[in-house]
C-alpha cells in the first residue's frame, strides 16, 4: 500500500507483480461492495433469488473481483499510472473462495517520450481456475525524471 | 426492433460527484487501505494533492445514472444478464471534490451463438467522463451479455 516506486530501468518483461491474496470471500464482502457501488442485483445477496435462477448460492460481483485486482496492480505499478484497464470475466467467485491476483510485465516500451508496461493481469481461485482475465498498460518513472 | 439498431443510442447525460466519503467506502470494499483513498493530509503531499479515486471507483455511477437501462432498453431480460468484460482508459486523475459529467451511447450491440446452442446477445455501452473543462477524464465500456437461461461454469 501507499507510496511505490517502480522505475521503468529496473522493470524487464516478464517480471511478476507482488500477488494479493483475498481469502475467504464472505456474503459481507459481497454486501459492502454492493453498497459502495450502488449494484443491487439480487443475484448477489439474495440466496433464494440466486438459487431460483440455478444458481447454488449467491455470488459476487465480477467488478468486486475487478477491484481486488486494481489493488495488487495501484499496489505494483503506482497510483495514478494505469492509463488502461481491461478484464473479462471467466467464472464466478463464490462465498467460501479465495482468490489470487496476480500479473507479469509482457511488453516494455517508449512512446511520445514517455515510458510504459503492457502486463498480463488475472485473478484466480483456490483451484487455480482463472476467474479473471485482463490486460493493463501503465505509464512508468524513470529515474533520469524523477 | 433488430438488435443492430440500437448502435449508437445515445443516453442520458448525468454529473457524477466524486464525494470523498464514498471513495473510502468503496476502498473499503475492495479491501484496499492506501492513504491516497482516505488521508486527506497524506496524499496533499502526494503528487495529485488530494484524496484520489481507486481505478474501478466510476462504478458508483449506478447511482447518478439517468434513463433506462439496458435491459430495459432492449427488452431482454435481466435474470439472465451476465457481466462479460469492462474496460478503462485513463486520461487524467479522478480526485475527491470534482465533478465529472457523463455522456453514455450503446457503442456494440450484437448477437452470437453460445456453446450450448442457446442465442446470446452482447451489449457494449460506453461513458466517457469529462471534468469541468471538457477534457476527457476517463472512458470505460461496459460488456452485457444476455442469456436465454441460466449460465453454469
Amino acid at each position: 500500500m501507499g507510496k511505490k516506486v517502480f522505475y521503468f530501468e529496473d522493470v524487464r518483461e516478464g517480471d511478476e507483480a507482488p500477488p494479493l491474496f483475498v481469502a475467504n470471500i464472505t456474503r459481507t464482502h459481497i454486501v459492502k461492495y454492493a453498497g459502495a457501488s450502488g449494484d443491487f442485483n439480487p443475484i448477489h445477496h439474495d440466496e433464494l433469488y440466486a438459487i431460483r435462477g440455478g444458481n447454488d448460492r449467491v455470488f459476487a460481483m465480477g467488478m468486486m473481483t475487478a477491484g481486488f485486482l486494481s489493488h495488487m496492480i495501484t499496489d505494483w505499478v503506482g497510483d495514478g499510472q494505469l492509463r488502461k484497464y481491461k478484464v473479462r470475466f471467466a467464472r464466478q467467485v463464490w462465498p467460501g473462495d479465495t482468490v489470487t491476483c496476480k500479473g507479469k510485465i509482457t511488453r516494455k516500451y517508449t512512446e511520445g517520450g514517455k515510458n510504459y508496461i503492457e502486463a498480463d493481469v488475472f485473478a484466480e481461485n483456490q483451484r487455480a481456475e482463472k476467474v479473471i482475465t485482463g490486460t493493463i498498460v501503465a505509464e512508468v518513472l524513470n529515474k533520469l525524471a524523477v | 426492433m433488430p438488435i443492430k439498431d440500437l448502435i449508437g443510442k445515445e443516453l442520458p447525460p448525468f454529473d457524477i460527484p466524486i464525494e470523498r466519503g464514498k471513495i473510502r467506502e468503496f476502498a473499503n470494499a475492495i479491501g484496499d487501505d492506501n492513504p491516497i483513498y482516505s488521508d486527506p493530509a497524506y496524499a496533499a503531499r502526494e503528487e495529485f494533492g488530494g484524496i484520489l479515486a481507486p481505478p474501478t471507483f466510476t462504478a458508483t455511477k449506478t447511482f447518478w445514472r439517468k434513463g433506462e437501462s439496458v435491459s430495459e432498453l432492449t427488452g431482454l431480460d435481466p435474470y439472465f444478464r451476465l457481466h462479460g468484460e469492462e474496460e478503462y482508459e485513463y486520461f487524467r486523475p479522478i480526485l475527491a471534490g470534482d465533478v465529472l459529467t457523463c455522456k453514455s451511447k450503446i457503442a456494440e450491440a450484437y448477437e452470437r451463438v453460445g456453446k450450448r446452442g442457446g442465442k446470446m446477445t452482447f451489449i457494449v455501452l460506453e461513458f466517457t467522463f469529462y471534468n469541468p473543462k471538457g477534457e476527457k477524464v476517463l472512458i470505460s465500456r461496459t460488456t452485457t451479455i444476455h442469456t436465454e437461461g441460466a449460465v453454469k461454469n
